[in-house]
């Protein structure tokens, strides 16, 4: 059987470069190439890094020169500042992604496509189902933002794996990564000293390990895993808890003044808000993820709760207060109350 | 009182050397049953060592709430998918509404032995008094009676408000419609339902306890589809804690709101309006109806389920009307 040959787009970024290390480990697979406008971030010994631009029609030549047999495209960015714009984002997500297919149609020795995805496709909305399957669509697709590139880059890649019946077409729908080396913007706003939620909301988030969001990428590259998949680790937390667990502060805001403070924190540059991450931060969103257990067969090391927790552990955020010291006004505090009440300082009534 | 002692009549032939409980029994009599490894017997055991401080209730009430600060503080607290809080529930959501339950409305539990000790089962009640305490009442109902948790469906409405929405998803409720309600009694919970929607819970007080249109026979569907038996649920007291005379549909329409009720004491009392009055309730749960001798596909035909719909409909408005007629009066 020949060895598997494999482009990655987005190989600049955390999953496509780590994605490309753990291939170059693997003796069954052939020659690895990355597609991107910036080098690799990781240090890649064997993979080829070929500085194009998805929405160059050199994008054609560079499949076809390659002779590859898996694309794994990967190249979908989040977050407007990282592209230079909104418009620009959408450039590259859409229009990009649309040429990386039209290009595809004529890759002749292509079998498999992997595209990474995300849950953000469900939007956020209290009129859906507290939990997505991936079959149900949600009432409205998102209309804003990288939720919606997402969703329209994910029909390009349907619409594609009509077109070519032959190609199988993996798509994975992952929740917000988290982990002590790749940074989103959900990692960014777990950073900030005091953080902006919206008042009177509370949602919960589901939240994918980056040691597992790697694993599950490289086995839908290396293993047939047609279909969509949402990946997440188990169970979920509520935004409040996970700061709470983070020791953080949490400072609510109105929504109505919530587009303003986010105005105003996107202009520091430190965190990306954009309106589909405002709905995200009232409503939250969870996708189901028996698929990923039963069919797809990986079932993510981390849960939830537990990938948090090592990501507060291993990233060594500036904690307002620690558990231990929770703990220690714990006792403090019964110690105190519980003497009082001996002292007879508070009436029998309530003592007893 | 004297207690329930087992008077053994081969005492006499009792090894010598076995020793008898150091306890006294009620009566002030030695005790004589056989003594453990601590000199009493097992019912004169005392509840725990003796120490410097024994803790008093007010220490150990003390301790378990700021156990409870604490998790809440450090995050330590688990929740499931949908969002359900049970350490905030038990703790805190429902003990605020037990003084409503014991004291202001006197609820009656007639029934309970129908709802299962394990695995799913919908309830499905009627629904009224403006404001959905008929729905929260029921949950406490469930839980003082069962021990289990009462997952409720709501409308999005409760989701859209900033506060209400939140403390409506982790006290365990969600959004009313089939994906969530199914996942949930595949998961084996306890699922309540109010077919009525915005209908009951809104209608002129002219027109108390007449069952409105059960939707559209969703929640026969689901509980065909999964199984679970239905439990008709009759909650008669609720249809009076804010009579509404009138319904401001101008103003409903203004806010957003489904309706806009004009009862005698809001919104001329203003605030105090808001106050339900102290009706005497009796939740009753009826017999079960089993759907799982049905088959699935059952749910495929409508005819089916507007029949079993009604038959539904029909066992909850019986009971109504048969504990309107056992009740006294509205208010004892």
């Amino acid at each position: 059987m020949p060895k598997q040959r494999v482009l990655i787009t987005g190989i600049s970024r955390f999953l496509g470069g780590h994605l490309a290390q753990r291939l170059e480990q693997d003796p069954d697979v052939g020659e690895i190439f990355g597609v991107d406008l910036e080098p690799p971030g990781v240090e890649l010994q064997r993979t080829e890094f070929v500085r194009a631009d998805i929405r160059n029609p050199l994008i054609v030549k560079v499949l076809q020169a390659t002779e590859v047999d898996t694309l794994v495209h990967a190249a979908v960015i989040a977050t407007p500042g990282r592209a230079g714009g909104r418009a620009q984002m959408k450039e590259i997500n859409v229009i990009g992604t649309m040429q990386l297919f039209a290009a595809c149609q004529k890759a002749e020795k292509l079998q498999k496509v992997v595209m990474k995805s995300t849950t953000a496709v469900y939007g956020s909305d209290p009129t859906d189902p507290s939990i997505f399957p991936e079959d149900v669509g949600p009432s409205s697709h998102p209309r804003t933002g990288y939720a919606k590139d997402a969703w329209e880059v994910e029909n390009y890649a349907r619409s594609f794996g009509r077109r070519r019946p032959d190609v199988d077409l993996t798509i994975l729908r992952f929740a917000n990564f988290i982990g002590p080396q790749i940074d989103t913007p959900l990692t960014r706003y777990f950073s900030l000293p005091v953080v902006p939620t919206a008042f009177g909301f509370d949602p919960r988030i589901q939240l994918l390990h980056e040691e597992d969001a790697n694993e599950i990428l490289y086995r839908a590259t290396r293993e047939e895993h047609p279909g969509t998949f949402n990946a997440s680790g188990d169970g979920v937390v509520y935004l409040s808890q996970a700061l709470r667990m983070a020791g953080k502060i949490a400072i609510p805001i109105a929504t109505p003044f919530m587009n303003l403070i986010s105005g105003a924190i996107r202009q520091t540059g430190l965190v990306d808000f954009s309106p589909e991450q405002l709905q995200f931060l009232q409503w939250g969103r969870v996708g189901d993820v028996n698929r990923l257990k039963t069919q797809f067969g990986y079932t993510p090391r981390f849960t939830t709760a537990e990938a948090l927790s090592d990501f507060i552990a291993r990233s060594k955020l500036a904690k307002v207060f620690s558990e231990e010291q929770a703990e220690q006004w714990e006792k403090d505090l019964y110690g105190f109350l519980a003497r009082l009440a001996r002292s007879r300082a508070i009436p029998d009534a309530v003592r007893s | 009182m004297a207690e329930a002692e087992v008077i053994r009549i081969d005492h006499g032939r009792r090894a010598a050397d076995t020793q008898l409980c150091r306890g006294r029994t009620a009566g002030g009599r030695p005790c004589r049953n056989r003594a453990g490894a601590s000199g009493f017997c097992r019912r004169h055991e005392p509840a725990e060592q003796p120490e410097a401080h024994s803790p008093s209730r007010f220490e150990a009430d003390l301790e378990r709430a700021l156990a409870f600060l604490r998790r809440r503080v450090t995050g330590g607290y688990q929740v499931d998918d949908f969002g359900f809080d049970p350490d905030l529930t038990e703790n805190v959501l429902l003990p605020i509404l037990r003084p409503l339950f014991d004291r202001w409305w006197r609820v009656e539990q007639r029934g309970l032995d129908n709802i299962p000790a394990t695995g799913p089962a919908l309830l499905v009640s009627n629904h009224s008094g403006t404001l959905p305490w008929d729905a929260l009442m029921m949950k406490l109902a469930v839980y003082e009676g069962t021990g289990r948790h009462c997952r409720l469906l709501a409308a999005d409405l409760p989701f859209r408000l900033p506060v209400v929405g939140e403390i409506a998803r982790k006290s365990g409720n969600t959004l009313a419609c089939a994906e969530d309600s199914t996942r949930l009694l595949d998961a084996g919970e306890i699922v309540g339902v109010f077919p009525e929607g915005y209908k009951g819970i809104g209608k002129p007080f002219r027109e108390r306890y007449k069952l409105q249109r059960f939707g559209r026979g969703g929640f026969v569907e689901v509980a065909l589809r999964t199984g679970a038996p239905m439990i008709p649920v009759s909650i008669v007291g609720a249809e009076e804690i804010y009579p509404m005379l009138y319904n401001l549909k101008p103003l409903a329409r203004l806010l957003g709101f489904p309706y806009f009720p004009v009862t005698p004491t809001f919104p001329a009392l203003g605030v105090l309006g808001a106050v339900p009055l102290p009706s005497k309730w009796i939740i009753e749960y009826g017999e079960p109806i089993n759907t799982s001798s049905f088959t699935p596909d059952a749910a495929l035909d409508p005819m089916f389920v507007f029949n079993l719909t009604d038959q539904v409909r029909e066992a909850i408005q019986q009971t109504l009307y048969k504990n309107l007629m056992s009740r006294r009066s509205v208010f004892f």
